[in-house]
């Protein structure tokens, strides 16, 4: 991929990060610096397209280290969780056999698989030595007659979040616009229910999270053309250009895709939350909203008032478990203000928000939740993230993956946030969930023994008794 | 402190008790160059062996009075006498543990009667000690079966005498809870601080599976000797594991006066410090950097793990010690006791952290299970078909473990046996979590999924 075009996704246009004369994502500093490459933010992101082959074109340290993960969960089709890399040796690199490689890859895949599409992922190496993945796919994709989409995402183009772009962008160039959708199915037609077609952004389904929301969105005639990407198939992913409204799920990365699709199809787009009774209502009415079907809206509007009754009788146990107890939040970007609200309902006290990836919209988000005295945290280091758990007095981090151990170690309780958790957070079943582990969490009887000294004497005061 | 509830049943289906003579037996097998004897029909014994052969991969001696008919009803103090020469005239042990049953019990044996005869008709054998056990099957179960044993080990073996005593010599009454895997572990514990431990009794050195020069012996190959057992009264110490032995305990301080400390078990952090820390007190040594080790990694475990464990659903069906200690461990770690069983009513029961214990069955386990949606059961390997039924985890803690092997060998106390408990506890369960149910939607018929399956 050429500078320009990096430098081109790095300037999304819908992105607030490029307000404020601050030029898109921030360039990595040596030695201080965490977080994925763009490969990982590219195949995070396309990954759970899950009836799809995923090729990783490199030697093994790209896939051999991140294949796997879990996280994304599919409703049937699961061959995104089988490991595919052309694991490229010494030999390959320096003879230049990459390209042939990766070919014969990308038959033994369809042959042994037959996936509807094989997603090809450029790494650093391949990307050094200059194969030309484009050339390879478009030769492959005309021999095995299968769409065959090249992901030009080496880790040296920069972070997790051009990657994120890199494979929205993928997806604009390549697929999305190849196919039209099937018909409505006369079996899912209800009397006086119009169905509307609609896309979510950058939603994930971790843990099958989205499986507590998916049943409203049937519910409420509302078609889901395609979730950019969880538990996504390759054929709704083509058909994507048709929806009548986009959502982009808690995801900055992804907002060139309904930007695009804004631009060349008119379909209205807005950003939300699943997180939280009030963000999951506000999704649902943002829906009703765009479309502009008002009796869309009324049934909205009756679904809300049973899924929130529902809710907050099963909250109320945990609201009990959890009033008054102080959170430290560490989330990014949209979340950092999502979650507060999610937070507030419960009872807890948000004591501070981490603000790395947020935008000046977000900021603004928090004051007006948090009030003027909100505290906020820019730095990402572990080690003065936990000092600030101390400062603030708080009783649980809430934050990502990469902060858990450091927690723990610090005798900290910890909720997940990110993508490697176990549990579902979103809708009105997801928040029971939150508040449910937020109390095992933030009440274990672990944190009292862990944190009692040794009940006997030290090895000091035994030696002045002795003398 | 639980509630009591029994099992309101006639009949007994799959049942967890486990006889008092068994537990006897099991004590007697932890003397050296011992035999245990049941006062019994064969079958009795019969049953014994193969029920430990099993369990611990070893021969097992074990004899018997052989009761047939006509000493069943007139009379069986001849067989009993019987026995005694028998075995002593041919093996020569160091030790005899003389137990009843149910069938010698209902008879009305007097088997302490029984020994003064033999004593008199066979002087040449008065170097043999022989430890007589009332232990009916009526009543109670293995683990006080084998507390009863023990008591009888310091009744007969131990004398009245105050002694010298020795300040490195701990005595340690282990109870029916610890495997010999656990007592060779609390050996190294007590090691770590200087001190020399007596076991009483000492399966680890009978039962804890290895191969001698000798090959195949007839008597225990291992174990308590008669003559240390007799020389508790030089300890500078005594350690009880288990609340099975308090009155074990109590008959040793009074005739030896030596003090005691009292551990529920060994399982858990809080019972690790409190011996810990009871170590260091009567060593007069820190603790070693060894120990503290061993202790930070718990802690890192308890950290690490907390999550898989918190409000996770428990069935337990132990013994009451066993229940006691891993109900503590389990809750102390967030999660939830669901259903708690014993096969017989102990004082333990006032500290188990639940609020009812069920004295029943492990059919009576596999329903309190199914009905809280348990998922992780803790009884011995007869639990293994209900587990599977329920769907539900199975770790495997008591007797009999005949469905895996080493059992016996596995240490479930100190820092490090928790610890490892503590992993295979969250491994299992993680494998148990419930995911989210895959929502299918309505309009996916005809489309790019309509032929998956979820």
């Amino acid at each position: 991929m050429k500078q320009s075009e990096i430098m081109a996704l790095q300037n999304e246009p819908a992105c607030g990060h490029n307000n404020k004369g601050k030029s898109g994502c921030a360039k990595p500093q040596p030695g201080a610096t965490q977080g994925g490459c763009s490969f990982d933010g590219a195949q995070i992101a396309l990954l759970p397209i899950c009836d799809a082959a995923h090729i990783v074109h490199g030697p093994i340290g790209c896939a051999g280290s991140s294949w796997d993960a879990r996280g994304s969960l599919s409703s049937g089709a699961n061959l995104y969780r089988f490991g595919m890399t052309t694991d490229l040796s010494e030999t390959d690199v320096i003879m230049g056999e990459g390209e042939k490689r990766l070919f014969r890859a990308i038959k033994q895949a369809v042959a042994d698989h037959g996936p509807p599409a094989v997603f090809v992922y450029n790494t650093c190496v391949t990307a050094l030595t200059g194969d030309d993945l484009a050339a390879v796919c478009k030769a492959a994709a005309k021999r095995f007659e299968l769409p065959v989409i090249p992901v030009d995402c080496a880790g040296f183009y920069g972070g997790k979040s051009l990657g994120n772009r890199i494979a929205g962008e993928t997806a604009l160039k390549h697929i999305i616009g190849t196919r039209e959708p099937d018909p409505v199915p006369e079996s899912a037609e209800r009397p006086g229910v119009i169905t509307h077609d609609v896309n979510l952004i950058g939603e994930y389904n971790i843990a099958g999270e989205f499986w507590h929301v998916a049943p409203l969105f049937d519910e409420l005639g509302l078609r889901i053309l395609c979730t950019l990407s969880g538990d996504a198939r390759f054929a709704e992913v083509q058909t994507m250009h048709r929806a009548k409204a986009n959502m982009v799920v808690c995801a900055k990365a992804m907002l060139n895709v309904a930007r695009k699709l804004e631009e060349d199809y008119g379909a209205p787009f807005f950003e939300g939350s699943f997180y939280g009774i009030v963000d999951t209502s506000a999704a649902l009415r943002d829906f009703a909203r765009v479309i502009g079907d008002p009796d869309l809206s009324e049934r909205t509007e009756r679904l809300i008032a049973r899924e929130e009754a529902k809710a907050e009788a099963a909250l109320a146990p945990w609201r009990e478990k959890l009033r008054g107890k102080r959170v430290l939040l560490f989330t990014g970007g949209v979340k950092s203000w999502s979650i507060v609200s999610a937070l507030q309902d419960l009872g807890m006290i948000v004591v501070a928000t981490g603000t790395e990836k947020s935008t000046e919209e977000d900021k603004a988000r928090i004051l007006e939740l948090m009030g003027p005295e909100a505290k906020m945290i820019s730095d990402n280091d572990q080690k003065a993230l936990i000092d600030a758990f101390h400062g603030f007095e708080a009783d649980i981090l809430i934050a990502g993956g990469r902060y858990l151990y450091p927690a723990l170690k610090s005798r900290i309780p910890f909720l997940d946030i990110n993508h490697e958790r176990d549990f579902g957070y979103e809708g009105y079943d997801g928040i029971v969930e939150l508040a449910r582990q937020l109390s095992f969490s933030v009440n274990s009887p672990v944190w009292r023994q862990v944190r009692a000294g040794r009940p006997w004497a030290s090895v000091a005061t035994i030696a002045n008794a002795a003398e | 402190m639980a509630t009591v509830m029994h099992s309101q049943k006639a009949l007994a289906v799959n049942p967890l008790k486990v006889s008092q003579p068994m537990g006897a037996t099991l004590a007697f097998l932890g003397l050296a160059r011992a035999i245990p004897i049941m006062h019994g029909a064969q079958g009795c014994t019969a049953f014994g062996k193969v029920f430990f052969a099993n369990h611990f991969r070893e021969p097992i001696p074990l004899q018997t009075t052989a009761m047939d008919q006509v000493a069943s009803i007139l009379g069986a103090d001849e067989s009993v006498v019987e026995a005694l020469r028998v075995l002593c005239a041919n093996e020569r042990p160091e030790a005899i543990g003389l137990l009843t049953t149910g069938l010698s019990e209902t008879q009305g044996a007097d088997i302490r009667r029984n020994i003064l005869e033999f004593r008199k008709s066979y002087p040449e054998f008065a170097e043999i000690a022989i430890i007589p056990a009332n232990t009916t099957d009526t009543l109670g179960c293995l683990e006080t079966g084998f507390a009863i044993a023990v008591e009888a080990m310091i009744e007969t073996l131990i004398p009245r005498d105050r002694r010298k005593p020795c300040a490195s010599r701990v005595n340690v009454l282990a109870s029916s809870i610890l495997t010999p895997g656990d007592i060779e572990a609390l050996d190294d514990w007590l090691g770590a601080f200087g001190l020399e431990a007596n076991f009483i009794p000492d399966l680890s050195d009978s039962l804890s599976g290895y191969l001698t020069d000798d090959g195949y012996a007839s008597l225990t190959f291992g174990g308590a000797p008669v003559s240390a057992v007799a020389s508790a009264g030089e300890a500078v110490a005594t350690l009880v594991i288990g609340r099975s032995l308090d009155r074990a305990a109590d008959l040793l301080r009074a005739r030896t006066g030596v003090p005691d400390s009292r551990f529920k078990g060994l399982l858990g952090l809080a019972d690790c410090d409190a011996l810990t820390k009871v170590l260091s007190e009567i060593s007069g040594r820190p603790a070693p950097a060894r120990i503290e080790r061993q202790r930070a990694q718990l802690l890192d475990a308890m950290v690490d793990c907390h999550f898989k464990l918190s409000a996770a659903r428990v069935a337990i069906a132990a013994d009451p010690d066993l229940l006691l200690s891993t109900s503590a461990f389990l809750t102390d770690l967030g999660a939830d006791i669901a259903v708690a069983v014993a096969p017989a009513r102990a004082d333990a029961f006032d500290a188990i952290p639940v609020e009812s214990v069920l004295i029943g069955d492990l059919e009576d386990m596999e329903r309190g299970a199914k009905a809280t949606n348990a998922r992780l059961i803790l009884a011995n390997s007869h639990a293994a078909a209900a587990a599977t039924r329920l769907g539900a985890a199975h770790l495997r803690i008591g007797y009999p473990l005949y469905d895996q092997i080493g059992g016996y060998a596995r240490e479930w106390i100190g820092y490090r046996g928790t610890r490892q408990a503590l992993f295979d506890v969250a491994n299992l369960l993680w494998n148990q979590r419930e995911m989210i149910k895959p929502y299918r939607s309505i309009y996916w018929q005809g489309g790019a999924r309509a032929n998956e399956l979820a």
